[in-house]
């Protein structure tokens, strides 16, 4: 933990022992001259070791601030706190690539900590959206379900609908393993792509699987790992800190960043137990009214600049509780993204992989980014067809349901068939890779069997 | 006027100012932030801060300026992107790259600015509140400069070049008239009295010209869950619409779509007066990542901008995206001042804002006698896909017209996600009466049609979801062949495609080709003739 505090840049330092309340994470502290609104401050327990904290809100010389890690051991007498004068800032360096950050940036990796370059605040600016270059250069992610029809592309935030039990992971560690942009890996060495991983509030082995496939990836990634047995208030600091690298690899130094976040389930929960301990007015299922607006604040951080080389890509998992899509996590999300990749049960349960339900999925960018120059000619037409003849299978099985596919007529059972083909040939596809080419032309044949046109 | 900060809480700040006036613009701390009182109490007041309150701190100097957060109002406007506070966004990228930072003003950037100004009145004239003195032509408008706060006997008055800061007209009292002036936001602007007529409002959308057609001057609002349509819906009607003035709000939504619409905006046509979109377009952009108490401004900045051009005699149409990020910022501020919460969480005050905004929207006579429109068309984002929340049914006891988007007709990509049988405009009987008279007699009488096509269609489905289509009569599924059809190609308009934009004679020419093919199928059925099996339906 001392890692935070040795890089935080202070101009001048205020120490306070004036404590007036400690609610879990919170600590009111009382008699304190000029605090400013985030600033980052250094918690100094009555044992010595310290702990980061970030103030809240200020009212005269009363300042909340919340504690970022363990407040246990925090005591009214003997707990000092430090202002360090400045906002809670990220060390930016080429040295922060390959290597394990924890929540709070200290390293996990038991390398030293590399010399900044510069910081940035964490939460970054907004950028101008007249400085924003439209999004359009495909990502192959060489799974069929997302090229042929959900394109990915470069500058987008496009989250994948989990729900618990399913196979998020494989999918993400599939599209890590083969996403190629212009013929070259995403992840591959010296293809100028990075890979960002974050992780927030995960299982110790879906962690080691995460592990695993990063170790295996040719080239670039920083990792910042939050686990579940981590502070939560960390929660909402990584990804802030993974936002702010991405920002600087992608802007500043020209890489295009993949940034995968999982699982931000978790973050929202520990935003509303952040939020609950605030005592703040809790708006849907307990989660603040603000919970919209702070999630924009770290998707809206994908995207690219004009005149600029570099890119963030966004890809967050969020599994949706209960299954459902309008729970307000999933809501939200669905709200800010450019679209969803929604993953079903019912797939998952009869074999499929990767199971993504392509009805509810939809990716907003995808118009732009395929066709001639950047997919292949025929590409809009083969997706359409496909969505469309699916679609109609699929309300069929509801009627087959009812009456039976006996009593159905002839046009309606080639319906009911190319759906099961479809999900079985084109979305299925295990561990393969397919390139995009490969895919339309599965698609095409598939359509023609059928004797459906494109 | 000078005093310190003592609070900070989100997005408001607290300060021991004396003086101040509710709704007074104040500039808080030594990054000059720009801020806005929005209440008092003795001794101290507290500030709403439209940029964010990170590093702010407690002793920070804080000034009144005893103006309110006004609009410059003038020519210059057409063509630009601001912020929600007005700030012009292109000039900012260039002055600070492609980050917004705190503090900035942006102001000066139109002072530069030069036109050539040609007078109307001369020396000696008599002029009233809101007369016009002269013009410039901006674009392919010609704008008038009106003397908006003074009256009296003109005694000097300019001609040819001017600059946007300057006079161009002196009284002999020694007031005078400028290009530009500054308008209070929160304030609707003025004007003689209001008119209820109500003249169709083309937007291009069949689905809505045809069924549920605008009226200038009036107002929609179009609800749906995420990824319904509603910015599509949006872009496109601000693409086609048959007005003169569009003004274009991205309140609290994405930033990549900004940049997919602007870019679209600067190689596109306005279809009826074919010169370059953007020569009609002001667009305000507040992304959902820019501060949010500039996102609660935003609507108001945009809406006065508006009204403004509104009191020049335009048609102007007013489009934002999406109100529900505005009511949100109004609960995020709410909050923050610590008042009772309301419904959701929103303050009580929520409905009466709202009607107070819808009621900006109309058709007047202006002050110096002209007439103009301004129609104000609002996307909402319910949560959950909820209609029953307090946004849309707040929308709902003030809008004219609602166009309810079905997540279920955007599962199987029928766009524009309009449901026919939810949506509704009051307009309508005023409208169609018009249309029948400029498109065709039968307008109002192919409506009719139609509806009672899709409404047997509804029962039909029914019963077909028990025996299957092949269960049904040969005349109805006939009826389902051709409704398929209307909905496929009359109601679904692909925003990607020519198809996009539809002209009332087209639309008209298409819905009768539709009937009349149904007309002549049916009577062949009844002739006993086996029915020619057209053009192959998918049975979504
Ligand atoms: N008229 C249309 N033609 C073709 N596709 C459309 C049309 N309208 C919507 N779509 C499709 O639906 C997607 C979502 O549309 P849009 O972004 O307008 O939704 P939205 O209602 O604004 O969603 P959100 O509330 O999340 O902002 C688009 O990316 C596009 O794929
Ligand atoms: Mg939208």
């Amino acid at each position: 933990m001392t890692a935070t505090a040795a890089y935080t840049t202070r101009l001048s330092r205020h120490s306070y022992s004036t404590l007036r309340s400690i609610q879990g994470p919170l600590l009111f502290v009382e008699k304190v001259s000029d605090a400013r609104m985030s600033e980052a401050v250094r918690i100094v327990f009555p044992d010595g070791h310290e702990a980061a904290g970030e103030v809240l809100r200020i009212e005269g010389d009363t300042v909340l601030i919340q504690v970022i890690g363990d407040s246990r051991g925090l005591d009214m007498d003997h707990t000092e706190v430090v202002f360090t004068d400045s906002v809670k800032r990220a060390p930016l360096s080429p040295g922060v690539l390959n290597r394990t950050f924890g929540g709070s940036f200290q390293p996990l990796d038991g390398l030293p900590m590399f010399v900044p370059e510069r910081w940035a605040p964490v939460s970054g600016f907004p950028l101008n959206p007249v400085a924003r270059e439209r999004p359009q250069e495909f990502i192959e992610t060489g799974l069929s379900c997302i090229d042929g029809l959900n394109t990915l592309v470069k500058g987008q935030k496009l989250p994948i609908f989990s729900c618990a039990g399913l196979p998020s992971s494989a999918i993400v560690a599939s599209v890590l393993a083969h996403a190629r942009s212009g013929g070259v890996n995403v992840a591959g060495t010296g293809s100028g792509s990075v890979v960002v991983f974050v992780a927030l509030g995960l299982a110790h082995h879906e962690y080691a699987f995460y592990r695993q496939t990063l170790e295996r990836l040719q080239g670039d990634f920083v990792a910042f790992i939050n686990l579940a047995r981590d502070p939560v208030v960390e929660r909402l600091l990584a990804p802030r800190f993974g936002l702010s690298v991405a920002e600087y690899l992608a802007f500043e130094q020209g890489r295009d960043v993949l940034v995968v976040i999982t699982d931000m389930t978790n973050y929202c929960d520990a935003l509303r137990e952040v939020s609950t301990a605030r005592e703040e007015l809790p708006g849907r299922r307990g989660y603040p009214g603000y919970l919209y607006s702070d999630l924009a604040s770290l998707y809206e951080r994908a995207g690219r600049i004009k005149q600029r080389p570099g890119s963030v890509t966004l890809l967050p998992v969020v599994t949706m509780p209960e299954d459902d899509i309008t729970h307000p996590i999933p809501d939200l999300t669905g709200y800010i993204t450019e679209g969803q990749i929604v993953l079903s049960r019912e797939l998952h349960q009869r074999g499929i992989f990767p199971p993504v339900d392509v009805l509810p999925s939809l990716s907003r960018l995808m118009q732009r980014g395929i066709g001639k120059g950047h997919t292949r000619e025929d590409h809009r037409k083969i997706a359409n067809a496909l969505y469309m003849h699916y679609a109609s299978g699929r309300d069929l099985r509801r009627l087959e349901a009812i009456v039976g596919r006996e009593s159905m007529g002839d046009s309606d059972k080639r319906m009911l068939d190319f759906a099961e083909a479809f999900e079985r040939e084109i979305v299925h596809q295990g561990d393969a890779r397919r390139g995009i080419g490969e895919t339309l032309d599965l698609s095409l044949a598939l359509l023609q069997k059928f004797g459906l046109s494109a | 006027m000078s005093g310190r900060i003592i609070g900070i809480s989100g997005p408001t700040v607290s300060v021991d100012l004396a003086g101040l006036k509710l709704y007074e613009r104040v500039v808080v701390g030594e990054a000059g932030l720009m801020g806005e009182v929005v209440r008092l109490e003795r001794g101290r007041a507290v500030v709403q801060v439209y940029e964010n309150t990170r590093g702010l701190a407690i002793g920070e100097p804080v000034v009144g300026t005893g103006t309110q957060l006004t609009a410059r109002l003038g020519p210059g406007l057409l063509r630009q992107m601001f912020d929600g506070l007005q700030r012009p966004l292109a000039a900012m990228h260039q002055s600070q790259g492609p980050f917004l930072l705190p503090g900035g003003t942006g102001a000066g950037t139109t002072a530069a600015m030069k036109l050539r100004f040609t007078p109307t009145k001369s020396r000696g004239d008599a002029i009233r509140v809101g007369e016009s003195v002269g013009y410039v032509d901006e674009g392919a408008f010609r704008h008038p400069i009106l003397a908006v706060d003074c009256e009296g006997t003109i005694d000097e008055i300019k001609d040819g070049e001017i600059g946007l800061e300057e006079a161009v007209a002196a009284l002999t009292d020694g007031r005078r008239v400028f290009a530009c002036h500054d308008w209070p936001v929160r304030l609707p602007r003025p004007y003689r009295r209001k008119l209820s007529r109500f003249e169709p409002l083309t937007t291009g959308q069949r689905c809505i010209d045809f069924l549920f057609p605008l009226a200038r001057g009036g107002s929609a609002i179009f609800p749906g869950g995420f990824g319904t349509g509603k910015t599509l819906l949006e872009q496109s009607i601000a693409k086609f619409a048959e007005v003169d003035i569009v003004v274009y709000v991205g309140c609290g939504e994405r930033g990549n779509e900004m940049a997919e619409m602007l870019d679209d905006f600067t190689v596109l046509s306005d279809p009826w007066s074919k010169r370059p979109l953007m020569e009609r377009t002001i667009v305000v952009v507040n992304t959902s990542n820019m501060p949010v108490a500039a996102r609660e401004a935003s609507i108001y900045t945009a809406i006065t901008m508006a009204e403004y051009y509104r009191d020049l005699g335009y048609n102007v149409l007013l489009l934002a995206d999406s109100l529900s990020r505005w009511a949100e910022a109004l609960r995020e501020i709410s909050a923050a001042l610590e008042e009772m919460p309301g419904e959701e969480g929103y303050p009580t005050y929520l409905g009466s804002r709202m009607a107070e905004f819808f009621a900006r929207a109309g058709v007047v006579e202006t002050l110096d006698g002209r007439i103009g429109s301004l129609t104000v068309l609002l996307s909402i984002s319910p949560p959950g896909g909820d209609f029953s929340e307090p946004v849309t049914q707040a929308c709902l006891r003030n809008t004219g017209a609602f166009f309810m988007l079905d997540t279920s007709l955007a599962h199987r990509r029928h766009f524009p996600a309009i449901n026919w049988f939810q949506s509704f405009s009051l307009y309508e009987a005023d409208v169609v009466a018009q249309l029948d008279q400029q498109v065709a007699a039968e307008w109002g009488a192919l409506r009719q049609r139609t509806r009672a096509l899709l409404q047997r269609e509804e029962s039909l489905r029914e019963v077909a979801e028990i025996v299957g289509t092949e269960g049904l009569q040969e005349a109805d599924r006939l009826l389902m062949r051709t409704t398929a059809r209307i909905r496929q190609t009359f109601l679904a308009q692909n925003a990607y495609t020519e198809d996009a934009f539809s002209t009332p004679a087209q639309t008209y020419q298409k819905i009768r080709q539709l009937l009349d093919e149904h007309q002549a199928a049916s009577e062949r059925l009844e002739r006993g003739e086996s029915p020619a099996h057209d053009a192959e339906v998918h049975p979504s």
